[in-house]
């Protein structure tokens, strides 16, 4: 019989999808047989008194959690999330309960043998409970108690290769998609940069350097899988100067219904013959495409770069030669102001090591923010507070037609005083012969 | 300002507030060490740290430091 009785959880249990519930019964159930003979290090009711807590708090419409707190590893300021119960007697297990967060490797390529150790791992000192992933992407352990973290740490840095993630004000874990390692769409290596600029920043991974959060992201293309727009303070997205390459005869192929458009994703139902001037044509948001006879043309000087055509017809259509990735800056989640996307900071920026120019716009964003920003301000709140012209003062960048986002809309790029002929002084008679009052 | 004197002005000045504040932001100490860029108090507070003179609470967005040992906090926590 369960320890704590949980109707209310029960119920998560009846739809019709994959229940957490379900898991966590699981997982007290699979501790209490034990049948591999683990010495758990804490309790081996945890995840019996995580159901009862969280039973206790749908009841209750309050959380029982207390969260923060002094742990940690001997040297790093991040990668443990303090939590406690605020019923230890009622929940002993779960009466210390910390997260800890693992920075995930690039792309979240694993091996089983991989998933094992760590799941072992967790299991033998840990709840056995993780989430895969969090949202900033990293491997999550959920609940452990302090004299466990140093042994964790020991056995992630020395038998795994693997290292503790970012929290706090920190710089976060680096996230990448799978890159050029298995999609045709990277513009540039994301593994290659994600893995370099988290082995440069490790300083600010681990220890608190600035005044909150700061995530990087990186995306292979403008698909944008990792959603690095929306989800991190400076966001690198590939792209390509060049044309897209067009095969004329795979083209009619898809016309002509050979090949399935989009891969063949959405053929689970019957959308009828592939029409390539409603499905693409018209589809394209700036209206760059169109039939010339039974060629497709692409005025690529109008092209955003928004990937659907490619999508389509990945066959015929491919990514430019000329490649390199965009640097957007200031997304952030909604606590102050609502939620906002990045803005376009560096059009294009050549993607080579030893990356240079990219850590060079990096640091320039850091020291601004670090001088400027209040405590608990993000990236992109502070752009907002003091405009779009002091980020370009403090990273040295002369503003263009791209930081606009549309004409009249953020007018925020304003001419300064020496940089108009004469300056602001006129000679107001002069001025007058011309221009009546 | 050398590195020794940056680190008496912190511990003094975070004495100082003790009965009234235990943790602070990395900002704050900005101005304990006002001739120092951010990025080198940033690594004076974090060497401190790992001397044993201060310690992280961290609430797991943001992180405060404070001196070792005090606030209400390390006790409330249970923790040693």
């Amino acid at each position: 019989m369960a320890k704590h009785e949980t109707p209310l959880l029960d119920q998560l249990e009846s739809g019709p999808w994959p229940s957490f519930v379900s898991d966590l019964k699981q997982e007290a159930e699979s501790r209490a047989k034990n049948e591999k003979g683990i010495e758990y290090q804490i309790p081996q009711d945890v995840c019996e008194d995580i159901l009862g807590v969280l039973e206790l708090s749908y009841k209750h419409g309050r959380t029982h959690w207390k969260h923060g707190g002094i742990v940690g590893v001997f040297g790093y300021g991040g990668g443990v999330i303090g939590r406690y119960c605020d019923q230890p007697k009622m929940f002993p297990g779960v009466a210390h309960f910390h997260t800890m967060r693992v920075n995930q490797p690039a792309g979240k390529f694993y091996t089983t043998d991989y998933l094992k150790k760590i799941c072992d791992l967790w299991e033998f000192r840990g709840s056995g409970v993780t989430n895969m992933h969090g949202s900033t992407g990293d491997i999550i352990l959920l609940g452990t108690t302090t004299p466990q973290l140093e042994e964790i740490f020991h056995e992630l840095t020395h038998n795994m290769d693997q290292d503790l993630g970012g929290s706090g004000s920190n710089l976060r874990t680096p996230a990448d998609c799978i890159g050029a390692a298995r999609c045709e769409y990277a513009c540039y290596d994301t593994q290659a940069l994600c893995y370099d600029l988290t082995q440069e920043y490790q300083d600010e991974l681990h220890r608190p350097a600035f005044p909150y959060k700061f995530k990087f992201k990186f995306d292979g293309c403008p698909n944008c899988c990792v959603a690095s727009i929306a989800r991190s303070d400076m966001s690198f997205i590939g792209t390509w100067r060049d044309n897209i390459r067009i095969d004329q005869e795979t083209v009619k192929a898809y016309i002509g219904g050979e090949i399935a458009p989009n891969a063949g994703a959405h053929s689970g139902r019957d959308w009828g013959a592939f029409d390539i001037q409603k499905e693409v044509n018209d589809l394209c948001p700036t209206g760059c495409m169109y039939m010339d006879g039974d060629k497709l043309v692409i005025d690529d000087k109008e092209c955003t770069r928004c990937m659907h055509c490619i999508n389509v017809m990945p066959q015929a259509l491919r990514i430019g030669e000329d490649r390199g990735l965009s640097i957007l800056v200031g997304a952030k989640a909604p606590i102050l102001d609502g939620a906002q996307m990045g803005s376009l900071l560096v059009p294009f920026i050549k993607v080579e090591e030893p990356y240079d120019e990219i850590k060079e716009v990096i640091e320039a964003i850091w020291d601004w923010w670090m001088e400027e920003g209040k405590n608990r301000e993000r990236l992109g709140e502070l752009i907002k507070r003091q405009g779009f012209q002091k980020l370009l003062e403090a990273t040295n960048i002369k503003a263009i037609p791209q930081h606009v986002q549309e004409p009249r809309h953020n007018p925020y790029i304003f001419w300064k005083e020496d940089e108009v002929e004469g300056g602001w002084d006129r000679d107001i008679n002069k001025f007058r012969k011309d221009h009546l009052r | 300002m050398d590195r020794d004197e940056a680190k008496k002005a912190i511990v003094e000045t975070l004495e100082k507030k003790a009965k009234t504040k235990s943790k602070f932001y990395l900002k704050d100490f900005y101005k304990m060490v006002p001739d120092e860029k951010p990025r080198a108090v940033k690594n004076i507070v974090n060497e401190m740290v790992g001397e044993g003179t201060l310690e992280y609470w961290s609430s797991g967005s943001t992180t405060m430091i404070g001196l070792a040992g005090t606030g209400k906090q390390a006790a409330a926590e249970d923790e040693d």
